[in-house]
This record gives structure tokens, sequence and C-alpha cells, in this order.
């Protein structure tokens, strides 16, 4: 006992925590046996396919669906009217609005969904699709946010043109949904009235889709004999999912079973309830035959998730060293036809409240003001907590363009204004409290990496030659782990998160959780937490998610809270196990609890370290008799976690380019990332999360964009159109990190899946725009797409040889 | 309906034969009559590369080949690389080199790193790129992809796997 090595042994069998432990995950994977959706095959299923809108907005005149039933193999074709009967022909949504499940009188978005056909196969229900003719009479479309509340503005949702308001206060026109406000605008105006300098910049998050591998889906099947639903769904929530399918169908939410099974990637496109689950649930409930509907690519980026869509406008006032006294942003927010926007109740434009990014600025003011379009419905949150992407970009461009307008290196101005490590925990003036951080090392330590003033000086060489060189910056601070019930809600439930862990006779592990992995690792994660906690091997703790029947109910995975939220449940269910064997243990030992001490995996007396009991031999003992008095049987425990606050992972990134000034093509030559993510559970998963979050960024910052013209014509739904880098572009990654635990976190983890994807984009963009800072650019749009810098470049007059 | 033909091809090694409209694609045969949902739908366009199968020694895009197309022909899919109950190189470095997450591209990524190896057993990273561009991956930023397929490279190099 005691011996080093033979320590050091027995803390390697378990694989836990801070080991690169290989995934669990990947046996079935690499053999092609995942379960997917479109895996899912019950006897005698029903193909559904969807008729959708040609036009942007437009009135229905009329539906004739005889040809369609006429065709062999076509079961039925449903419409508003056959969901009218039980009501569902529209769904409330989280914003507070409805959603027209199918279409009722009229079409609001291209691709809307209007009609269902049902057939015994994918190929007749698509030709049944295409025989349902529908009379529809063209209306005005409004594609432009900025155009949405003028006084002539065609009224898009005329079902709710009288209602004064739809979720969030009051509304001033039909196509106005809500105005949200944070901060303080009289102390923020009168920072900027006395400032030395203020700059101004506007500055859009173009609309963009999270687009994972596999679109979205669903089989329903009802049960007519026994009155359950079973429904196996492409979704990031499968508890919440019940509970909104209970609240819709009336079917007792006990009787409903979610099952998310393998998940081909979600990044946010997977939260929403969409109507094609919906109608195909209505479906099963009344033919009693399992309901099969898949998504198109061109459906999945058409119609379901969107992100972002903000028109934003920043501000910042600060004296003439470069210090900020003020800030404020506002944004116009594009939420489409619908606001089946996905935000928790109190929170409507989610966390951009954000927005004062690492910085110590005394005065803020941010307002949101969201409209109604002729446009697909929603706003996810694409990799990234609600809107947090649209707050970082805004910061980060910002703290450019202020560095430009005052001759201040862009490193020096983020280190000017940068929280410091003493400050914290620190309050913002828009009212988050920062648990902890240290910005000034991790900035310090990145650019000593890439050695930044080396970069520098090469830029200014290449500058004096005439050729472009960017240098970008990006000092974030993420808001992660929704969330504290008192701060985040949807529907009334509040956003805890759960672990139920069974322990067996033999030491083996069974933990359940309400999360849902879409690739993040979770089998793998959880169980290392439970080894270390537990002292049992990682290798023989299975972890499961998804079948809301098997796990306890949980808010599910999206905005980074996986490990903040259901990682502490994990934590504080095991240490309840712990604490059960330990009096176990201390009553085998014949000594009392006291006078126990912890180490790896047992529970030895102190002082007699001959004396021990390990959790094997403990687990066996608590299904025997031989227990304290009045103890029960069994090592199980659950937990419920409402975290006391959210998490501020953080990071610095350094991105440099280099752009061909005659063609506008833009090279990422290195991309530097730092992050700080607090405790590291599995280091390998960590960086292959910060690889594909990066990716994501740059996929985002350089090439995506949904067009429409000017009738509200979808111009990129197809991966034709719809830029995903492949390996060519990818540029490689370079990843480090320091480790600041967060303190009110049972293993001081903050969550790192997102922190790449918004604090890699505007690194992007800060480093585009860097290549033109001195010609004067101040900022450009995204996505910089070769096209679009050469029309920089054009603009300047500097295309030409 | 009535105009159904039957094609047969040897799959994985063993013949099959199905009957098939003349629209069926491939991609609908392996996965809806043939029990093969290794290869997955991502696109429809052949963009994606998740419907990625081997036919006669090239890498395929089945969700825009006719089954038709593919009588008498020799197919490899993802449940073919295992040999044996002994998983092919290429499978044990994808996991060791973490180059999997959702496991959605898994399969047809698998498949078409297999025959990048069959034609260039020991390419450099700017070739297994290139190699692997039709391919897409949403979670991984291909990177550790390229790590693994350099590792089983190197390992197909000292001891050949059992040729599929």
């Amino acid at each position: 006992m005691g011996d080093m090595s033979e320590l050091q042994e027995r803390e390697q069998k378990l694989q836990g925590m801070g080991t690169s432990l290989l995934r669990k995950e990947d046996a079935k994977f690499i053999r092609g046996q995942g379960s997917y959706i479109d895996d899912i095959k019950l006897p005698g299923m029903l193909f559904g396919a969807i008729v959708r809108s040609p036009y942007a907005h437009a009135r229905i005149k009329g539906i004739d669906k005889s040809k369609a039933l006429a065709c062999p193999g076509v079961v039925a074709v449903l419409t508003a009217d056959d969901l009218k009967p039980v009501n569902l022909h529209w769904m409330p949504t989280v914003g507070g609005d409805v959603q027209a499940v199918l279409a009722d009188k009229k079409v609001c978005f291209q691709m809307q969904e209007v009609a269902m056909v049902l057939a015994t196969d994918r190929y007749t229900a698509a030709d049944g699709a295409a025989l349902v003719e529908v009379d529809y009479e063209e209306l005005p479309a409004i594609v432009d946010p900025e155009k949405a509340m003028a006084p002539d503005a065609p009224v898009i949702r005329e079902d709710i043109a009288d209602k004064k308001e739809v979720g969030h206060g009051p509304r001033t026109h039909p196509n106005h949904i809500f105005t949200w406000e944070a901060g303080d605008k009289a102390a923020a105006d009168a920072a900027f009235a006395s400032a030395a300098v203020t700059v101004r910049e506007e500055i859009l998050n173009p609309r963009v889709h999270p687009c994972p591998l596999e679109t979205c889906g669903c089989v329903a099947s009802f049960n007519k004999a026994t009155g359950t639903l079973t429904l196996h769904v492409t979704t990031q929530i499968p508890h919440l999912l019940r509970t909104v399918l209970a609240m819709l169908s009336g079917v007792a939410e006990s009787k409903i079973r979610v099952i998310g099974g393998d998940i081909g990637g979600g990044f946010g496109n997977k939260v929403p309830v969409y109507p094609g689950y919906v109608v195909a649930t209505v479906a099963s409930i009344v033919t009693g035959v399992p309901i099969k509907w898949i998504e198109s690519r061109i459906d999945n980026i058409s119609t379901t998730g969107f992100a972002r869509d903000y028109h934003g406008v920043g501000e910042l006032a600060a004296d003439k060293d470069g210090r900020i006294k003020g800030l404020r942003f506002s944004a116009l927010a594009d939420h489409g036809a619908f606001n089946s926007h996905v935000s928790a109740s109190k929170l409507p434009a989610g966390l951009f409240s954000i927005c004062t990014g690492s910085y110590d600025i005394p005065n803020a003011y941010c307002r949101v003001d969201a409209v109604y379009t002729n446009k697909a419905p929603g706003g996810v949150a694409y990799r990234c907590s609600l809107r947090v992407t649209e707050a970082v970009y805004l910061i980060e461009r910002m703290m450019d363009v202020l560095a430009q307008k005052l001759g201040i290196d862009k490193a020096e101005i983020r280190r000017r204004n940068f929280v410091k490590a003493e400050q914290f925990p620190y309050t913002t003036s828009l009212g988050w409290t920062l648990d902890s951080g240290a910005y000034h090392p991790a900035l310090d330590k990145v650019l000593k990496a890439v050695d930044y003033e080396g970069l520098r000086r090469e830029q200014a060489d290449k500058r004096a030659k005439g050729e472009l060189m960017g240098i970008g910056l990006s000092t974030f601070t993420e808001i992660v782990g929704a969330g504290p019930t008192k701060v985040c809600d949807i529907l009334g439930i509040g956003l805890f998160d759960s672990c139920e862990i069974r322990v067996h006779p033999t030491g083996g592990v069974i933990a359940r959780l309400g999360t849902m992995s879409q690739g993040q690792g979770h089998a793998t994660t959880y169980a290392q937490i439970i080894a270390t906690e537990l002292g049992l091997p990682a290798s023989d703790i299975v972890v499961e998610e998804g079948d809301t029947d098997k796990s306890p109910y949980g808010a599910g995975t999206w905005g980074s809270r996986s490990t903040p939220v259901s990682g502490a449940a994990t934590a504080q269910a095991a240490r309840k196990i712990k604490d059960k064997a330990k009096k176990i243990a201390a009553h085998l030992l014949e000594v009392a609890e006291g006078d126990l001490e912890w180490e790896i995996d047992r529970f030895k007396v102190k002082g007699n370290p001959s004396q021990a009991k390990t959790m094997k031999e403990i687990c066996m003992v608590s299904h025997t008799g031989n227990l304290p008095a009045g103890m029960e049987q069994g090592l199980n425990a659950v937990s419920y976690y409402d975290p006391p606050n959210l998490t501020f992972p953080f990071g610095a990134y350094v991105c440099v380019v280099d752009i061909d000034k005659f063609t506008g093509e833009t090279k990422v030559r290195r991309f530097y990332a730092l992050d700080d993510c607090g405790t590291r559970i599995n280091p390998m998963i960590i960086e292959g999360q910060i690889h594909g979050g990066l990716t994501e960024a740059y996929a985002v910052a350089m090439g995506q964009q949904i067009p429409f013209d000017e009738n509200g014509n979808h111009l990129g739904n197809s991966l034709m159109d719809y830029f995903l880098p492949t390996a060519m572009e990818t540029p490689h990654w370079e990843t480090d990190h320091t480790v600041t635990p967060c303190p009110h976190h049972p293993l001081g983890a903050k969550g790192v899946a997102e922190s790449p994807h918004v604090g890699g984009i505007p690194c992007i963009s800060n480093a585009v725009i860097d290549a033109f800072a001195h010609l004067g650019v101040t900022h450009m749009d995204m996505p910089h797409s070769a096209y679009r810098v050469w029309q920089q470049c054009r603009a300047l007059g500097i295309n030409k040889r | 309906m009535a105009n159904m033909h039957k094609v047969s091809f040897k799959l994985n090694g063993k013949g099959v034969e199905v009957a098939v409209e003349p629209r069926e694609l491939l991609i609908h045969t392996l996965r809806e009559r043939l029990a093969h949902t290794g290869p997955h739908i991502g696109c429809e366009t052949s963009h994606c590369g998740a419907c990625t199968v081997d036919v006669d020694g090239m890498s395929v895009k089945s969700c825009t080949v006719l089954t038709v197309q593919c009588d008498g022909s020799e197919m490899l899919t993802v449940e073919g690389l295992e040999q044996g109950g002994v998983l092919h190189a290429l499978q044990q470095a994808f996991h060791e080199e973490h180059g999997l997450q959702c496991g959605y591209c898994t399969p047809g990524m698998l498949t078409r790193a297999y025959r990048l190896l069959q034609e260039n057993p020991n390419p450099t990273e700017q070739e297994i790129r290139y190699g692997i561009a039709g391919n897409l991956c949403r979670c991984t930023g291909y990177q550790n992809i390229v790590k693994a397929v350099q590792s089983a490279a190197r390992k197909l190099a000292t001891a050949p796997a059992v040729p599929a």
C-alpha cells in the first residue's frame, strides 16, 4: 500500500478525469452500426412526404388531393383542414407565438409545410407529393427586415395582426415581434456624450444554417391498443420534446416515449420542435401505424433551424488611451414568419447581453428589435449559446474598430480593457457575474507562441510591398451552461439537468442522464467523471441518454450545457453514492467515518493503511444484509442539479491570413487557439471539439450565408450552393490551453464545444479586415468569400496588375 | 411498380439479387432492401459523401447511382471492412486518432480512405486532404481524420491487411 507505482497503476486502471480515454462510442460507428433516425424501420411503417409552398407569401385558395390519392401506394393526404378537428393545425412556440403545423389559408415563407402525403414507400410518397395541386394567390413578400416595420408593409401574420403582444411585451406594428433592452441607457448615453472618442459600425451576422450532416426526421408510432406513443426523433432535447408532445396531443406524458438514438450532428438545428414531427405524430395517432418522415437536404436548409440574421450596430466610447467608457449595441433581428426562435422564456434575445465580453466596461446598453419577414421561422443557436455568437462578434469586431481609430495595437487595446484577475467575481454593467478568468496570461501566452511582434513586422514589410496580410485577434468570453432555474426556463421548466447512477454488485455502473449526445462523446466523458469520483473503472461504466423512459428529466444538450450542468449532476450523484459507501466501509472496518480517508478506489483507515475497503468490495456488500443498522440495500443515487450561475469559458485566438488582391482569395496561414474551459475531463475529446468548432467558425466567416431574392426565393439551399468546408479549405488548427477552474462547479469544468465557434468567427473576420486596415477599411461583412474580398480590393483600386 | 428489374451483384464478398424499379437509387437498395445501413444519406447531390461505397474499385456516391447500373459489379461497404473479426487498420486508426464524433460521415469516410490507400499507399497530408475532399465532415475539422489515414497507411505498410 502506498507504493507510488502501485498507486499510479490503480489510478490508470480507472481511466478517469484528465486522461485521453479513447471513445466508447466509436465501436459501433466505425463498423457502420450506428442507429440513426433513417435506420429505424418498423413493421407496417408508412412514409410521409411534405408538400411545400413554392411562394414566400401567398394565399391558399384550394388544395386538390384527388390525383395524389389516385396514385397507387398513396394512403392519405393530410392538410390543415385534416388537423383542425384535433386542433393541431397550429402549435405554440417557445417564443410565445404560434406556428402553422400545416399552412392554414396562407403561406408565409417559401417551402412552408402545406400538406403531408402518406404512402407505402418513400418513392411513392414523393410521387404523391408532386401530384397534390395547390392553388395559390401570390402576395408581396418582405425579405429585408429593415422594411418589415414600414407603415405600408404587407401584414405577414394576419392571424395575430390584432394581438398587442406575442410573448415578450408590447408590439408597435403587425410585423413587430418584440423589443428587448438591457443596461442603463441614460448612463451609456452620458458616457458617449463626454467621451474623447467614439466609434460606430454596422455589423451583420448573416442568416446561416447549422447544417448537420444528418437532416432532421422522425418515426412516430402510436399503439392504439395501449394508447402509447413512441417517437424516434432527431432531437437534442428529448425530455422537453416529450413535454411539448404531451401538451399538444393530449396523450399523457407517461404514455409518450421519446427516443433520441444516434444523432448525426446537431449544432442547434435539432433543438426545435418541427411541423414534420407533429404531422407524423398526428398521422400515426389517426392511422395507428408507424409514420416515418425524413427531411431532404433542401428541406433542411430551407425550413428547419436557421441561425443569426442579426443586423447589428455597435458603438463604443473611450478615452484617448482607448479605455472604454461606454457601449451601445443594438440589433434588428429577423425571426422569419413565426417566432419559433429558440430561447429561454425570460430571455427573448438569448444571452446577447454578454456583449461586454472580456472587458471592464462601466456603462452599457443594448437593445434588440425582432420582426417578422417572409422567411423560414426560428433562430437557433448554431454551435453557441443563445445569441452569444452575435454578441461576441460585435464586441470583438468593435475592439478592432476602436483600436484602428486610436492607432493603438489590437492586442494592446484588449490588454488595457480586460477585466483583471483580481476583479473576479466581476459583475458586468449588463448584469452577468463572471465567476473567474485570467485574460492577461492567456493573451500573453498566445502572442508569444505566434511571435506576434514578428508577425506585425512581417505585415509592415508586406504592406510596403503592396501585399495584403492580416492578423486577427479574438479574446472572447463565452456564457454557457444554462442555467440557473432562476434565470432560465423553457415553457416554465427550469433548465436544471440530471443524472441517475446505479451501481451493480460486481462494480459495473449504469448512468442515465437528461442530456443528448450528438457526437460530443458523452458516453466517455461522463464515465470518466464517475470513474474518478467512485474509484470504479470507466471501462465498466455504461452511459445512456436520450430515451425518456429510461433517463431522468433534463433539458438536453445545447448551449455547451452538458458538462456544466449534467457533468455537475453526475459528480453530485456519484458523491451521494460515495457518502453511502463510506458509511458501509466504516461499518465493515469498525471505525468512525471520520477515521477513513479516500485513496483512488478505496477507503482506508487513517494511520493504518492496511485496513481498507475497495469500492468493488463495498459494491458487493451494499447488496447484502451486512449493512449499518437501518441502511437500505443498493448503491444508487439520482441528482438534479440547478447551477448557481452560468459558466464563462474564455479564450485567446490569433489568425493570420494572406490575401491575393487580384483574386480576393484568402488563405488562413495560421490559426492558434488557446481555450480555457476550466478543469479538463478528456483532453482528446476537448481538442476534437475545438477542431470542429473552429472549422464551423471558418465556414461561417468564409462562406456561409442563406441568400434570398426580393420575392423571398431561397437562392442556396443545397450543398451545391451552401458552403461546407472540405478537407482542402479547412486550415490546420493549433490548440493550447490554460486552466482556470470554475469556482461554483463541483468539478471546476465550464463547457468547451462552442467556444471555438463563438471565438473563431470574429478572429477570422478580424484577420481579413486587418489586412485592409492600413487602407482605411474598418469593417467588411461576412462571409469573406473570394468574390466579396475581391470587391473590396476593387473598391480600393488595388486589384489591378 | 410493375416495371421491376432483377439486379445481381457481389456485396462484401457475397452474391445478392434484388428486384428494383429502374429509378431506385443504390443507397436505398443497400439501406432498405439489403439492411446495410452503414452508408448514410446526407445531401442527395453527391456532395457530402456520407453514402460512399466502393464499386468495382472506385469510390462511388451511392445516392446518385441507379441500382440497375450496378448489375454484375463488386461492391464494398463499411460493413465489409472488418475481416474475420479483425478491424481494418483504418477503422482502428479512426478510433485511436479520434477521427470521428457523431459518426454519420464515418462509414463513407472509411470507405473512401480505403480506396485512397489502395491507389496511393503512402499519401502526403495534402494528398489525403485532396483525396477525401468529396467527403464532408461537420464535426472533426478533418485534422484527426487526416492523422488517422496517415496512421493506417503506416500500419498497412508494415503489415498489409487481408484484401477485402
